[in-house]
């Protein structure tokens, strides 16, 4: 056994979910509600310690206390597995996601496994059974339509989200994200290649189809997270709340924080596929300007200073795409059902599909 | 009867949605922007910011009693608010000045007067039916309490709240 393996992964799963994931669910939630006002020319919460920033501990307070009720003609078991369901592959999915460098010679990632976007793909699907699992064991109608239009918005929108990455692998040739971050540190941002060789237009060229991936992979994930333009199991309008109408407590509490933490783990992909993941260069005027490499493998205080500011960048650029997700919440109105589906299947899938093709045309004539 | 509604039809830049999702998105950063740097009028802050400053003279709060120079309430007891008053609000037990008084001529004073807040419409009959300028509506507003009993002012709070009217008609004087 390696002991020592061990105990740094556990150290890194306490680390990264208590003091980063589950304290950046709950000021998302904060950021969402003080965003949205300021769109809207409100105040937003601001009565809870200084401008409200301790509001999540009120908000958890307030969901731990209230009475948490099971209606009588549920299912219990299933009503009760289900927000469950809903938080944790949220969760989990961060395992593979390489969120630093090194710190002290450990890698930054929890299991650097090799089918790394496999398996970001093959539990981030299984949030819809937590959904579908609510609205039917809620035995109440419309958390069953909530849990309905989810599943098939999921299946649909997981066609585009898989082949719309096709081209990204294509390029690394390695499913490995850590591979994925490093090929990106080489040869620059898979949409913006500014570092390396800059000047090299095959790069650029590489970098549309890169764009057309990203369009698509981030509108899929909008939909694989339920957020606003596609959040249609919830559709508080229409659907009373969908599948989590008849949750209380802390039961719908897990719901709505699991709904945020797939934004924060639907980002964190993100940024590790299309924004260089940890990687921000900085400008260097050593000999020639040239972008320096910032990380952990310096030695000394140096290494950990470096190995810190990875960490932090990565979290920086997550922080960015999730006021994306809100901004983009409190832009765009709800689509309709079938526009929804139409928009899945005639468009995206295609888009991402003719996508691979002209990615493989342009790799088959790079000269390399 | 069917109508047919005519739709525009869209050119490929519009069915794209992709400009107008833009345009939306910098109209909704336009206003986050405005708001960081303070340049959005938002509403009154309640508890630390109140209208008091600007209310304007006319406003109607809540109604009160008020003292004289010489420092007597004002109010005769002659009941006229308690019969004008529309929600019935206003409830006075009169009681009689004793003829050693300095006001003996007077010969009436509320022994008690209430007030019920719940009750009260602020509508200002009180202040305009009363003969002997005894009543007035000030500019109390936010009248609170935890149980109905607290929401009944009794004299000592009306006259808290009416303070002293200076200027106005004395007839009560004693060389009049």
């Amino acid at each position: 056994m390696d002991y020592f393996l061990i105990t740094t992964s556990l150290l890194k799963i306490a680390a990264i979910l208590f003091l980063v994931i589950l304290p950046m669910v709950s000021y998302s939630v904060y950021a969402e509600r003080r965003v949205s006002a300021f769109i809207q020319d409100r105040r937003g919460p601001n009565r809870v310690g200084p401008a409200g920033l301790f509001q999540p501990i009120a908000d958890m307070f307030k969901l731990l206390l209230k009475e948490d009720f099971t209606p009588a003609n549920v299912n219990t078991f299933y009503y009760w597995l289900a927000p469950c369901l809903a938080m944790m592959p949220a969760i989990i999915t961060i395992a593979v996601v390489p969120f630093g460098s090194t710190l002290f010679g450990v890698p930054m990632v929890i299991a650097d496994i090799n089918v790394g976007i496999l398996y970001v793909f093959a539990i981030a699907s299984l949030g819809v059974y937590g959904i579908v699992l609510a609205g039917w064991a809620s035995n109440s109608k419309y958390p069953f339509l909530g849990g309905v239009r989810s599943s098939s918005q999921m299946i649909s929108y997981e066609l585009s989200l898989g082949l719309a990455v096709i081209p990204i692998f294509l390029l690394v040739g390695n499913l490995r994200l850590t591979s994925v971050v490093r090929y990106q540190i080489e040869h620059g941002w898979m949409i913006a290649p500014f570092v390396g060789d800059w000047l090299n237009p095959w790069k650029w060229l590489l970098a549309f189809p890169m764009i057309i991936s990203f369009v698509v992979f981030a509108i899929a994930i909008f939909a694989e997270t339920n957020r606003l333009p596609f959040d249609l199991p919830e559709a508080e309008q229409e659907l009373a709340g969908g599948y989590h109408t008849e949750y209380s407590s802390m039961k719908f509490a897990l719901f709505f924080l699991g709904e945020y933490a797939a934004m924060i783990t639907g980002s964190a992909v993100i940024v590790t596929l299309f924004f260089g993941g940890w990687h921000l260069p900085l400008p260097s005027w050593h000999g020639g300007f040239h972008w320096a490499l910032v990380d952990g493998s310096a030695p000394g205080w140096r290494g950990v200073v470096g190995g810190l500011f990875n960490i932090a960048t990565f979290f920086a650029k997550v922080a960015v795409l999730l006021f994306f997700f809100i901004w983009v919440r409190f832009t765009l109105p709800r689509f309709r059902y079938d526009q929804l589906m139409r928009l899945g299947w005639l468009f995206f899938f295609e888009i991402a599909l003719v996508n691979i093709f002209i990615a493989a045309i342009i790799l088959a004539y790079v000269p390399s | 009867m069917a109508v047919t509604v005519s739709r525009p039809r869209l050119n490929w830049r519009e069915r794209m949605y992709l400009p107008a999702i833009v345009a939306g998105l910098a109209i909704t950063l336009k206003h986050f922007k405005n708001m960081l740097l303070g340049r959005t009028k938002v509403t009154m802050q309640y508890p630390e910011e109140k209208w008091d400053s600007h209310l304007p003279d006319h406003y109607r709060g809540a109604p009160a009693l008020v003292r004289d120079s010489d420092g007597r309430v004002r109010c005769v007891a002659c009941q006229l608010c308690e019969f004008i008053c529309p929600p019935r609000a206003i409830k006075i037990i009169p009681g009689e000045i004793p003829s050693t008084d300095q006001f003996a001529k007077v010969e009436k004073y509320p022994e008690e007067f209430d007030i019920d807040m719940i009750r009260c419409i602020f509508c200002g009959m009180c202040e305009e039916v009363c003969p002997e300028q005894a009543i007035y509506l000030r500019k109390d507003y936010a009248i609170t309490g935890f149980t109905r009993a607290d929401m009944v002012h009794h004299k000592e709070k009306l006259l808290e709240i009416g303070g002293v009217m200076h200027g106005v008609v004395l007839k009560w004087n004693e060389k009049k």
